[in-house]
């Protein structure tokens, strides 16, 4: 268990702060700074929904190690074209479900809405972060992050993370 | 109009605007090539593994249900009730003894015979149906079924060529090489593109723009244009074969190719070189198979990721690429891990893929002013429609365009087929 002796609110605290980060960074396409929300050691994975709901191990986004993540951010910068628009992240407050012997499991619902060069805005994704999160130096940080999509009928293309 | 003289070549190498935008196109494809003499792709035996199993999908945009039944025999039916055109089946896939609609609870076996009409003879004596009434005449329309290796495809028309014929030498030859060992469905994934579905399916024949608009391709190495490869075809131009071998060019071949269109080629080096290494798995060199079935089936082998995609059109605006990703049911699980890890390559979040979505996009937007104005289809050459050992071409969409005239009757006199 993670226990503070700042007491739960400043954990409560810290988690938001957490989450509010989240989905700032990739609005403002602060990648690196994203990933330092990540653990040293680290998974990311966006499931369709229909996939896991049947226990189907397939992803759209399958990094089961923090160099595939980074390799993603990476082709994302300098390989992949794709619509060109803005995000914003909605994310709801965080729950706290649980916890292992390392981590908190916490999940948390989000939308995604983008917004094309012309400002029109379309809701982009729903779905659930399912996540472990541990305190690192430097605070929480996400040891694996499952997004289970909700809206596993893609628009257009899945290029920035959700 | 839609006739013949909407084409300004016969070779298919100008393709007018208006097939891809207008309302009376997309109906007339629906009759005649959905419910013409094709055979579209259903969906995987893998599936449907036990007596009940059913899965939903579409040929077109009609709605169909494919189920095995007790007997062990697949069936597929058109989902649509009898009685008011209601859909049966609403859940995308379970188990069940029978299909009934939730309207009026009209009840068919899995074989789509009417079973049961509920108040059949009324109440009391009053209502319900006239004795004449014949249940054998009222069942769900059945399509017929046929297999390549647990490939199930479907025909609504009554006189088409055997499976086996319509799909030709060759590629029936890439889905037994794809589908040789039994498979197991690792997932699926669904990308809506507000694109007609057209383009989706010449995307699949072109071999120009692979390296060029999937620039992760050659800038971590994974294929090039340089590469031992090219298209093939069957007989009558309709299905094709994107294919490459690997490790078949060199490193200075590509940047001096690849320099002269100021694409970057010098492997970058990915912190999981996983991602894109090429386990090889067959006697064969071939690390890119990607096999499109007219009209709307893709099978796709690119490195160790396998899937089958299925084009389905959704109005003349709207597609919906539905794709099954594929491994055998005896990979280990390392080697399970690895099609996990390479999935990240294709789908609509794929590294070498998800560019798709946006090139027929834009191309559907911005053709749909000008419909009497037309694309240009001439890499690798106007005039005859062959098979070529080179992928700088997109020789195979005019086969597409060829097949998509005479099916359509919009055929010119002294067209190439």
């Amino acid at each position: 268990m993670i226990a503070s002796a700042a007491g739960p609110a400043a954990d409560r605290f810290a988690l938001y702060d957490l989450f509010a980060g989240y989905g700032a960074l990739i609005d403002a396409a602060d990648f690196d700074a994203w990933l330092a929300l990540f653990a040293a050691t680290c998974t990311y994975h966006i499931i369709p929904r229909e996939n896991y709901q049947r226990g189907l191990p397939a992803g759209l986004v399958y990094c089961d190690s923090r160099g595939m993540l980074e390799d993603r951010i990476r082709a994302l910068r300098e390989a992949n074209k794709y619509n060109i628009h803005t995000d914003r992240h909605l994310i709801g407050l965080p729950r706290l479900i649980g916890a292992d012997s390392d981590a908190k499991l916490v999940e948390a619902p989000f939308a995604v809405y983008q917004t094309d060069q012309e400002g029109e805005t379309r809701l982009f994704a729903t779905g659930l972060y399912r996540d472990r999160i541990v305190v690192e130096v430097g605070g929480l940080k996400f040891r694996d992050k499952l997004v289970l999509l909700d809206t596993f009928a893609v628009p257009t293309l899945l290029a920035t993370p959700l | 109009m839609l006739n013949a003289a909407i084409w300004p070549s016969l070779d298919y190498s100008r393709v007018p605007y208006r097939l891809y935008h207008d309302p009376e196109v997309y109906q007339r494809e629906q009759e005649r090539i959905f419910h013409g003499p094709t055979w579209n792709f259903l969906g995987l035996e893998a599936e449907m593994s036990n007596p009940g199993d059913f899965r939903t999908t579409y040929v077109g945009d009609t709605p169909v249900i494919v189920n095995r039944d007790a007997s062990g025999t697949i069936h597929a039916l058109v989902n649509r009730c009898a009685h008011r055109g209601a859909m049966v089946r609403r859940e995308m896939s379970g188990n069940a003894g029978e299909h009934t609609c939730i309207y009026h609870q009209w009840c068919y076996g899995l074989d789509g015979r009417l079973r049961s009409i509920p108040f059949r003879r009324g109440i009391r004596g009053k209502g319900g149906l006239d004795p004449s009434f014949d249940m054998t005449a009222h069942g769900l329309r059945k399509l017929r079924v046929a297999s390549v290796n647990g490939a199930l495809f479907g025909t609504l028309a009554d006189d088409v060529e055997p499976l086996e014929d319509y799909l030709g030498a060759p590629v029936l030859a890439q889905l037994r090489r794809l589908l040789g060992r039994p498979v197991t469905v690792l997932g699926y994934n669904r990308q809506r593109i507000r694109a007609n579905w057209k383009l989706y399916a010449e995307n699949t024949r072109d071999n120009y723009h692979a390296s060029l608009l999937h620039e992760f391709l050659v800038t971590f190495g994974l294929d090039r244009s340089t590469q031992v490869g090219g298209v093939k075809m069957d007989a009558r131009h309709r299905h094709n074969i994107t294919w490459a071998e690997a490790e078949s060019d060199t490193a200075e071949l590509a940047q001096e190719a690849y320099g002269a269109v100021r694409v970057r080629c010098n492997y970058l080096s990915l912190k999981e070189p996983e991602l894109v290494r090429f386990r090889r798995e067959r006697a064969d060199p071939l690390n890119i198979a990607i096999t499109s079935v007219f009209p709307s089936a893709v099978f796709v082998q690119i490195s160790n990721s396998l899937a089958v995609r299925q084009i389905r059109p959704r109005g003349i605006e709207e597609v919906e690429i539905f794709q099954t990703m594929l491994g055998y049911a005896d990979d280990s699980p390392d080697l399970t891990l690895h099609r996990l890890r390479q999935a990240n390559l294709v789908g609509p979040a794929g590294l070498v893929s998800m560019e798709d979505g946006e090139a027929i996009e834009i191309a559907h937007r911005a053709s749909k002013p000008d419909r009497d104005s037309t694309t240009v289809i001439e890499l690798g050459g106007a005039g005859v429609i062959s098979d070529r050992d080179y992928r700088v071409t997109d020789v195979p969409l005019r086969g597409f365009w060829s097949y998509y005239a005479e099916l359509l009757g919009i055929e010119p006199a002294g067209a190439v087929r």
